[in-house]
């Protein structure tokens, strides 16, 4: 937050003051920081309806699921009476009429309760926020290695546009669109680990190998990039058909024969002036994706046995753990309000226009 | 505000036969014109006559599919026409300079008004990021931005058309250029605001003596502010002269239509010729005919006209014009 | 009759001719539509070719590609023929991909339509219907309703459908508005036509080009839904599909890793047709963005 802060320092306006469009002769006094504050108030309270029906759909579906938590938990044990199944109901509130039963998940969520896992033996909110520092570092990595791979492809058709490069990229990225992550995923690890033995083929560190410091971290590194790349490469055929569409729009625009006339060589002109404006497109797309990119790292994590909150949603299928299951719906919901969130106010910091009202 | 009496010293500018062309289509033809230092030369015409691509020509920001198929624009030293990427880097934005018709989008979004200023000091004269912001701030002084240290902040978005196109004037004039393009500098703004620009543009020349081309339509604007004429039709030169001649005396019917149509110069007084009649297509189908590209237009076409193209000759003191039959009955200079 | 001579005609009926011709001039589209017919052919005709079950053990285990002429595409741990399978799971593949994409995009063209047609509290409902349904990650709520509901082939149809028809639903939902101020909506409305005549008569075959075009990637996507499920193991274990190949060949890639190479190339070269063919059909049925090239 300093950093947002920062960026509208410079120039910070009288309070109450308000911008008026667009003869307004006086100077503009709403800054880069308000934009932001102002989109993430707004977006903020829009999200609350929605989260509320998520949530409660969320208890429902969890209701449809074949057995409860006493089913799981009898089947465990092997052996389960009838007193005991009837104790466990009445601990877990599952003998409360369905709207009581409501009433007792919203207010456990209240205080941040999703339920409590009989497989893992532990409360559902603390598994998940355990496995949901690896996901969104496999996420962050793998979205900053697709934006980048997307920008500079896209950058390379759009200037090529027609000719060879254009052509044999296009190609790769229709290529990209259509190829299962979970089956390229695979492949990378036959080349890469098996055939080449470059990279580890699953887990996210080496175990019991008693690193420290930076070896730990490149270790780790080494760990991410097959999955991170294989979630990446479906993004970075998006983003580079975007960016080539953007950039040949952007390069001509008035204000880029402006940049020319000036006399900055083509880079200054390219990066300064074209690839700022072509961002504003692609920041949507990325935060639009933020969901897929979620839904992807089900079964990327699945196939490196990347230990996040993709690998547990498959583990709690495969032991029919539906509160956990559900719980990472729920959250993964969350996290994709928070990511447009996020993405509205990087808009509204790299796009001067955008006046939340 | 005119320049005073000619001065013989070679010109800052001059064009000589250029061509420019689409693929085959050649939409600017052998035009010449040359401008000396503190001069404003007008170039006047329809729109789609080729002014435009004239003023893009000489900062060679032509589109990606037009070329210079032909000619030289000699200035300071070296053809225009022909040096290579990095003298022309060298020289735009420092000695020649343009500002274009469309205020509103001629001015990156993202980017402050300061910013867009200091990058051109910055590049030329390599003066520090406070330098630069302070001399953006001058300069937005210099143009009439009202409360520049406060405007200097702003995006573009939040300025009128008549402060943007401030902001472009004072982005072209930063390195103090030797020639400035103005191509159609008020064509989008509104008319009260026109003569400040204009004003503001006539008081740089100056100050700066640097050369003015100033491109436009209206031919109200040249007698104002303009030291020469250059009228040009379908991408030929049909007439220059010093506008006091051209208003009292056009010899080219063109020129006379294009008064007659102009409320605030023509008027009653027009030449022998009603206002021109509007003809079905587009101005640049007249560019491939094989004589005068105006004859399909002219009231005094002859069978002669669509024959050959008419030469430019001199019809006056300091004039020329390419219609023999307006001219016929002149004496010979 | 007279009347409606005057009224202004509906754009769509005129481009029918120009867009076939525009489609046979894309050789990438002629060659996808060639290839999906081809893929439909083997799938009918999957009991002719291989009548055995393709779960059947048929031959030695672990025969590479190419080694015995009778088992082009190998066979695998159990020495079941992977062409077999690959036959077979087309079936699988297609029926999921068609049949998720019809019903979702009905749902979708239903929802979007009356959205966009109506407008005002209608759409503010169904706008936030549309929202809570496209916030969840698509693939997180999808592995979740096929959990819930069991796995068979019907729910995952039922499943993908239910993740992808917001999709249709915000595409029509622009189409539909954008139409519905349009002079021969208008004039419909004037000759006192009902709301179902002019929403079914007169917008939709309008709005059907993008509608196509979105039907085709959206069946791509359904392929890579159902694969991915089925990878996973969420899919009916008693049919033979693409994705469950993949998996079955996973826990062999040091050894035999054209079990999972094979079923994968099927996929993607069956995606990559319906992507191409999309596009095809975008540029043949959108002259607005083939003119632009
Ligand atoms: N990018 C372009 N592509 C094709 N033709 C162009 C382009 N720009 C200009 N032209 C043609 O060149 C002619 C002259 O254009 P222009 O110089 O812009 O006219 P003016 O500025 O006098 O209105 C016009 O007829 C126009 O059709
Ligand atoms: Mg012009």
């Amino acid at each position: 937050m300093a950093g947002l802060r920062a960026i509208g320092l410079r120039n910070r306006p009288a309070a109450g003051t308000v911008c008026r469009f667009p003869e307004d002769p006086g100077p503009c006094l709403m800054t880069t920081a308000e934009r932001i504050f102002k989109s993430l108030r707004r977006n903020g309270l829009a999200a609350i309806p929605t989260v509320l029906v998520i949530v409660v759909l969320n208890f429902f579906l969890l209701k449809l699921a074949p057995g409860d938590a006493a089913d799981v938990m009898a089947g465990e044990s092997g052996a389960a009476t009838e007193e005991l199944m009837r104790q466990l109901r009445a601990r877990f509130g599952l003998d409360l009429p369905v709207l009581g039963q409501l009433q007792a998940y919203l207010g456990g969520l209240a205080q941040g309760s999703l339920g409590f896992s009989p497989r893992y033996n532990m409360p559902v909110t603390d598994l998940i926020l355990q496995r949901l520092p690896r996901t969104l570092t496999l996420m962050g990595f793998s979205l900053s290695i697709a934006i980048a791979l997307g920008l500079l492809a896209g950058t390379v058709m759009a200037l090529n546009a027609g000719r060879w490069p254009d052509r044999v990229l296009s190609v790769l990225t229709l290529l990209l669109y259509s190829v299962p992550g979970f089956w390229i995923g695979l492949m990378l690890i036959v080349l890469f680990s098996i055939k080449l033995g470059w990279l580890p083929s699953g887990g996210s560190e080496t175990i019991a190998s008693g690193r420290t410091g930076f070896d730990l971290f490149v270790d780790r590194l080494r760990h991410m990039i097959l999955p991170a790349l294989t979630l990446a490469l479906f993004y970075v055929a998006v983003y580079a058909r975007l960016t080539r569409a953007a950039v040949m729009e952007v390069a001509e625009q008035d204000y880029v024969r402006t940049a020319r006339a000036k006399g900055l060589s083509a880079f200054a002109v390219g990066s300064r002036h074209v690839l700022r404006n072509a961002l504003l497109p692609v920041t949507t797309l990325a935060g639009m994706h933020i969901g897929g990119i979620l839904g992807g790292a089900v079964v990327v994590e699945t196939v490196y046995s990347w230990p996040g909150l993709g690998r547990l949603a498959f583990e709690a299928v495969l032991r029919r753990d539906y509160n956990v299951l559900l719980g990472v719906l729920l959250l993964s919901s969350v996290l994709v309000i928070l990511a447009n969130m996020i993405v509205d106010m990087l808009q509204a910091w790299l796009d001067p226009r955008i006046e939340v009202r | 505000m005119k320049a005073g009496p000619v001065d013989a010293s070679s010109p800052l500018l001059d064009v000589r036969d250029l061509t420019i062309a689409f693929g085959d289509t050649v939409r600017v033809r052998d035009l010449s014109f040359s401008v000396r230092e503190a001069e404003t030369v007008a170039i006047v015409g329809e729109s789609g006559s080729g002014k435009s691509l004239t003023g893009l020509a000489l900062m060679r920001l032509l589109p990606r599919s037009a070329r210079i198929a032909g000619g030289a624009m000699a200035f300071m030293g070296r053809d225009l026409a022909v040096i290579d990427e990095p003298e022309l880097r060298r020289l735009r934005g420092r000695e020649i300079a343009m500002i274009f018709q469309e205020p509103m989008t001629s001015l990156n979004p993202v980017l402050t008004i300061g910013a867009q200023i200091a990058e051109v000091v910055t590049l030329h004269e390599g003066l520090s990021r406070s330098a630069a912001r302070r001399r953006a701030i001058e300069l937005l002084d210099r143009v009439r931005v009202p409360d520049p240290a406060r405007r200097v902040d702003d995006y573009p978005h939040r300025l009128s058309g008549g402060m943007r196109q401030r902001v472009m004037i004072a982005m072209a004039v930063a390195c103090g250029p030797r020639l400035l393009i103005a191509d159609e500098p008020t064509t989008a703004l509104d008319v009260t605001i026109q003569a400040q620009v204009l004003d503001l543009l006539d008081g740089l020349r100056r100050d700066l003596s640097m050369g003015l081309i100033l491109v436009t339509h209206d031919l109200g604007v040249v007698g104002q502010w303009a030291d020469r004429v250059v009228v040009m039709y379908a991408g030929t030169k049909v007439e220059e002269a010093p506008p006091g001649p051209v208003f009292a005396d056009p010899r080219h019917p063109y020129t006379a239509g294009l008064l007659a149509a102009s409320p605030r110069v023509g008027g009653g007084r027009s030449y022998r010729s009603g206002p021109l009649p509007e003809i079905p297509g587009n101005i640049a189908s007249a560019v491939d005919e094989a004589g005068c590209s105006f004859a399909p237009r002219c009231p005094h076409a002859i069978a002669s006209c669509r024959l050959a193209r008419p030469p430019l000759v001199r019809v006056g003191e300091d004039r020329v014009a390419a219609c023999p039959v307006v001219n016929v009955a002149e004496p010979a200079p | 009759m007279s009347l409606a001579l005057d009224t202004p005609a509906s754009p769509v009926a005129a481009m029918r001719p120009r867009a076939l011709r525009a489609f046979l001039r894309n050789p990438a589209g002629v060659i996808s539509l060639g290839f999906l017919l081809v893929l439909f052919a083997m799938a009918l005709a999957a009991p002719t070719l291989y009548p055995e079950d393709p779960l059947s053990m048929v031959a030695r285990p672990f025969l590479w590609p190419g080694q015995n002429p009778a088992y082009p595409l190998g066979t695998d741990s159990l020495g079941r023929d992977v062409a077999a399978g690959v036959v077979w799971g087309a079936r699988i593949s297609l029926l999921v991909g068609f049949s998720a994409m019809a019903l979702g995009v009905t749902l979708g063209l239903v929802v979007g339509s009356l959205a966009g047609y109506f407008g005002g509290r209608v759409d503010d409902v169904l706008v936030k219907v549309i929202e809570i349904f496209q916030t969840p990650p698509n693939f997180v709520l999808l592995v979740v309703l096929v959990a819930i509901a069991q796995p068979s082939v019907s729910t995952v149809i039922f499943a993908i459908a239910a993740v992808t028809w917001p999709t249709t639903a915000r595409l029509m939902r622009a189409e539909f508005r954008a139409l519905r101020s349009k002079d021969f909506v208008v004039a419909a409305r004037g000759l006192g036509y009902g709301h179902a005549r002019i929403i079914v008569r007169e917008i939709l075959p309008n709005a059907l080009p993008p509608l196509i075009v979105t039907s085709s990637v959206l069946v791509a996507t359904a392929i890579l839904m159902e694969s991915a499920l089925s990878f996973l193991g969420l899919s009916d274990p008693n049919v033979v599909s693409w994705g469950s190949m993949i998996g079955a060949g996973r826990e062999l890639l040091r050894t035999a890793w054209f079990l999972s190479a094979v079923p994968g190339v099927a996929i993607v070269l069956t995606v990559l047709a319906l992507n191409l063919l999309g596009d095809a059909l975008n540029d043949a049925l959108n002259p607005r963005v083939s003119g632009a090239r």
